[in-house]
């Protein structure tokens, strides 16, 4: 760690440093569960993390959220450890413990003194295949869930427009579809969909485990081999082939309308390739452009839409990148009081068309070059960012080398990548427009 | 940023935990991490902690005063004080400033509470010189211009409006209207729609002299430093401050509504609740027995009560929790949760009968111990980013605690019996509830108070 947080520091301020020192190590067991060690030595605590190569985008047509509500029930005891006999667990050493699921992936984690480890490794291997189910433990799960999708769709209008935006950008692959799932499908999954996506997915050919913390590789290893090693392989894994999207033709637009907006604000999202689907150097191009465009009070969008014409409260740019098949590339404006949605999406669209045109200086290039590199070294401070960072990547295909040179790639953008990036992939055509208003009036409806 | 990011979805649990929430869990000894008292030449206090393995400094620091020193009338003063003062100081305007910081990758926020104005500085080593002077600028010569004023004041007002039909907002704004009814700390930090338009520059340039001062001043810096380094910059960058803060005084203050019940209509599918009552405060000797007493009932982990009974038995609410909470001239407990408006009423009563049980038998043996091995073995967690430790430093230093905390703490822990926590639960547990509620909640209506 040491080493690498020098390296990395020494990146962000001289354009060609070689490459970190390799103190992260990955390691694959007989049974094809990759181990990822990122050693942090600075407190006696571990992040364990395991990364399941499934999320929503795996998901059976008609089945949607059922990788999210799998995600739930693994907390509901094994053979081995029935019940919470886990969760209590690490709560009786004052652990942390939660889990996310998303598109592509579905990570468990927990957070625990370092002498702890190799016993959360054992609960965690034995919960790859150990899961047990009852309709009793099942059906007030599905209660909960469907009150987390109540507080973080339903009774939120701007989430709700989110989903109905994705839904639109994503012609034919299933990024369209809520990783929560649509409600009316959700209140029907039940135990067997949940054992058999399951026994479909959950193997350790198919996860990655990531350790961040206060020990060595060695330790991990031999601790590894003792646990997840003991692991069968129980399903072989098809290639994650989903649906692709077609050449898009026709830019979309979406309204949403909710008597309780009171500020409105129009957003677009752009399809864009991920790190793990873009040419060389295009994904890096892309987050240099979102950073130039909409990163901070000196970024071209808010400078001209907040600053310079006064029409927006607020304007910014975002490029997810991380993605086994698409990225999307976000813009936002939210109206000042007086001002319509129309004359913010026009100041955008000249924002947008004159970078398309002109391409970004030199000068911008660097601040926003250094300021992403720094973010990286600012992340060296918490081991969990960095085994989210790796353990996200892995589970949507980037190698632990593409993580680990990153910051370089980023320092290798130039002015005319940037350039071609926004002339490439800010077509509207793969485009869909958000707009959440009040109510439908003739002039937002349209604008 | 309100751009809408919807990838990463669902968590199992709510991370729930406030900072303040979390500091109190520190326990066991800190082997890894000591801290430094450090007194420049000028008397300016910081507590350090050197990490020289990382080459970032940390810096978090608070002034005494936040919003409960608006003005009368002038509700969000601090806010929008706090929103100025990296947007343009000394020569810089904004657009400069912002480009110094920008330059050198350096982070600066700062931010209003009730009780304080906090700030935080992230900068890489090799800029550490450049930061500081960002920040002594920041402090000492906030520009407030005009045209920046107006924008910040336009984006809180447009927080204001967002607000007022929020279901978690107008619950939880409601529960502290009613509960400090005549007092600051039923003001909303940001203010109102009626107050946040007359707040003049003026005002703003008094409060920062008012409350940007040395004498409540607290610091904590985390990172590759030395105490001798540090010493000549936190005079540089502090020592232009006034010598003493001018604060109004604030009465005391205890939470009033006991027993209400407040329903406000809003059309959303999903009611939100906030419950709460009167707490222990920070010095009282029975503190660390509510804290645990807290723990048992709606603390961090899913072996909480409420967790149990809302959650995982009866699957009403994904997040279900209550906190303790103290601040300067008050302390509460608070809870919050999210239901479906036909079982609302069902799970309202599940809680306070919840309550009532623990305030009536407090909690068993085996709980007792539970949380106690949870609070103690918590601890190193909070101290594995620097970002964590400063904050957890500056919070030591307002809670008036000693340098030797962390080493005492699990002393304090230990030292609470099943006696204690019994006698505490019903103490800080038994003095009746106030209720808010947003949603349509089937069956459910406004009382009066008992």
């Amino acid at each position: 760690m040491l080493m690498l947080l020098g390296a990395l520091a020494a990146a962000a301020a001289t354009a060609d440093q070689a490459a970190a020192e390799p103190n992260i190590v990955d390691f694959t067991l007989a049974n094809g569960l990759q181990v990822v060690v990122v050693p942090d030595h600075r407190a006696a605590v571990v992040t364990h993390m395991i990364w399941y190569k499934v999320g929503a985008a795996d998901e059976t047509p008609g089945k949607s959220g059922l990788a999210h509500f799998l995600e739930h029930l693994m907390f509901k005891g094994t053979t081995q450890n029935p019940g919470d006999t886990f969760s209590r667990a690490v709560a009786a050493i004052g652990g942390q413990e939660n889990a996310f699921t998303s598109s592509d992936y579905t990570s468990f984690f927990q957070r625990v003194p370092r002498d702890r480890l190799k016993e959360m490794m054992a609960f965690e291997a034995d919960r790859i295949t150990g899961l047990v189910l009852t309709d009793e433990v099942v059906r007030p799960e599905l209660n909960v869930v469907l009150e987390e999708q109540n507080m973080r769709v339903a009774n939120n209008p701007s989430s709700r427009l989110a989903q109905q935006m994705d839904a639109a950008l994503f012609l034919n692959h299933p990024y369209g579809r809520p990783v929560i799932g649509w409600r009316q499908e959700i209140e029907k999954l039940d135990r067997n969909d949940a054992l058999a996506f399951y026994q479909r997915f959950y193997t350790p050919n198919n996860a990655v485990v990531v350790i961040a913390g206060d020990i060595t590789p060695e330790e991990v290893k031999a601790d590894a081999d003792a646990t997840y090693g003991k692991i069968a392989v129980r399903a072989e894994i098809a290639p994650r082939r989903r649906p692709t999207e077609p050449v898009a033709e026709a830019p979309r637009t979406v309204t949403l309308a909710d008597a309780r907006v009171e500020q409105p604000n129009v957003s677009r999202s752009y399809l864009a390739p991920s790190r793990t689907t873009a040419r060389p150097g295009e994904s890096e191009a892309l987050e240099v452009l979102a950073h130039v465009l909409g990163n901070g009070a000196n970024s071209r969008l808010y400078r001209r839409l907040v600053v310079e014409e006064g029409v927006a409260l607020n304007a910014s740019a975002v490029y997810t990148a991380v993605g086994l098949d698409y990225a999307k590339f976000e813009v936002y404006g939210a109206p000042k009081p007086g001002k319509t949605l129309h004359d913010v999406e026009t100041a955008i669209d000249a924002v947008l068309s004159d970078t398309c045109e002109h391409g970004v200086t030199s000068d911008e290039l660097e601040v926003a070059k250094n300021g992403l590199i720094a973010e990286a070294v600012y992340a060296q401070d918490n081991q969990a960012t960095l085994a989210r960072w790796y353990g996200s990547a892995l589970a949507s295909g980037e190698t632990v080398e593409a993580v680990r040179t990153w910051p370089e790639r980023i320092r290798a953008v130039t002015a005319d990548a940037v350039r071609d990036a926004a002339r490439t992939w800010l077509d509207r055509r793969a485009s869909v427009t958000g707009y959440l208003v009040n109510s439908l009036q003739p002039e937002e409806k349209h604008s | 940023m309100n751009t809408p990011m919807p990838t990463l979805s669902p968590c199992r649990l709510r991370l729930t935990a406030a900072a303040a929430a979390l500091l109190i869990a520190c326990a066991a000894p800190a082997s890894a991490t000591t801290i430094e008292r450090v007194v420049s030449p000028g008397g300016i206090v910081a507590w350090l902690v050197r990490e020289s393995a990382v080459a970032m400094i940390a810096v978090d620091f608070a002034f005494v005063g936040g919003a409960i020193q608006d003005a009368a009338g002038k509700a969000g003063t601090a806010s929008l004080t706090a929103a100025l003062l990296d947007e343009g100081a000394g020569d810089l305007d904004s657009k400069a400033y912002h480009d110094r910081l920008e330059r050198n990758a350096i982070e600066l926020s700062f931010q209003a509470e009730r009780d304080t104005v906090r700030g935080s500085l992230r900068t890489l080593t090799e800029h550490r010189d450049e930061a500081f002077d960002d920040l002594r600028l920041a402090l000492t010569a906030p520009r407030f211009d005009t045209d920046e004023v107006e924008i910040n004041r336009a984006q809180i007002l447009s927080l204001v409006r967002r607000a007022s039909t929020s279901p978690t907002e107008i619950a939880n704004q409601r529960w502290w209207e009613t509960a400090f009814a005549g007092h600051p700390y039923g003001r909303p930090v940001d203010g109102t729609l009626e107050t946040v338009p007359t707040i003049t520059r003026d005002d703003l340039v008094s409060y920062a002299r008012r409350v940007l001062a040395r004498d409540n001043l607290k610091i904590a810096v985390v990172g590759d430093i030395d105490a001798e380094t540090l010493k000549p910059l936190l005079d540089r960058v502090f020592g232009a401050l006034p010598a003493k803060a001018d604060l109004a005084p604030v009465g005391a203050a205890s939470p009033q509504g006991l027993g209400r019940r407040i329903v406000i209509k809003l059309d959303v599918p999903q009611a939100v609740v906030t419950f709460g009552g009167p707490g222990i405060a920070r010095k009282d000797p029975d503190f660390m027995a509510a804290y645990i007493v807290n723990h048992v009932l709606g603390g961090g982990s899913l072996s909480s009560r409420l967790y149990q009974e809302v959650r995982e038995k009866r699957g009403l609410a994904y997040s279900v929790y209550d906190n303790l909470m103290w601040l300067n001239h008050t302390a509460l407990f608070i809870g919050a949760t999210a239901t479906r408006a036909d079982r609302t009423g069902e799970t309202l009563e599940l809680i306070e009968q919840e309550i009532h049980r623990l305030a009536q038998s407090g909690p068993t043996a085996d709980e007792l111990i539970k949380a106690k091995a949870y609070l103690n073995g918590s601890f190193p967690l909070n101290l594995d980013t620097s970002g964590k430790i400063a904050a957890m430093l500056v919070q030591l230093q307002l809670d008036d605690l000693d340098i030797d905390y962390f080493e005492r703490r699990p002393q304090m822990i230990n030292a609470v019996t099943l006696e204690d926590a019994r006698r505490v639960a019903k103490r800080l547990l038994d003095g009746g509830l106030l209720v808010t509620v947003a949603g349509r909640p089937e069956g459910l209506a406004s009382n009066s108070a008992n």
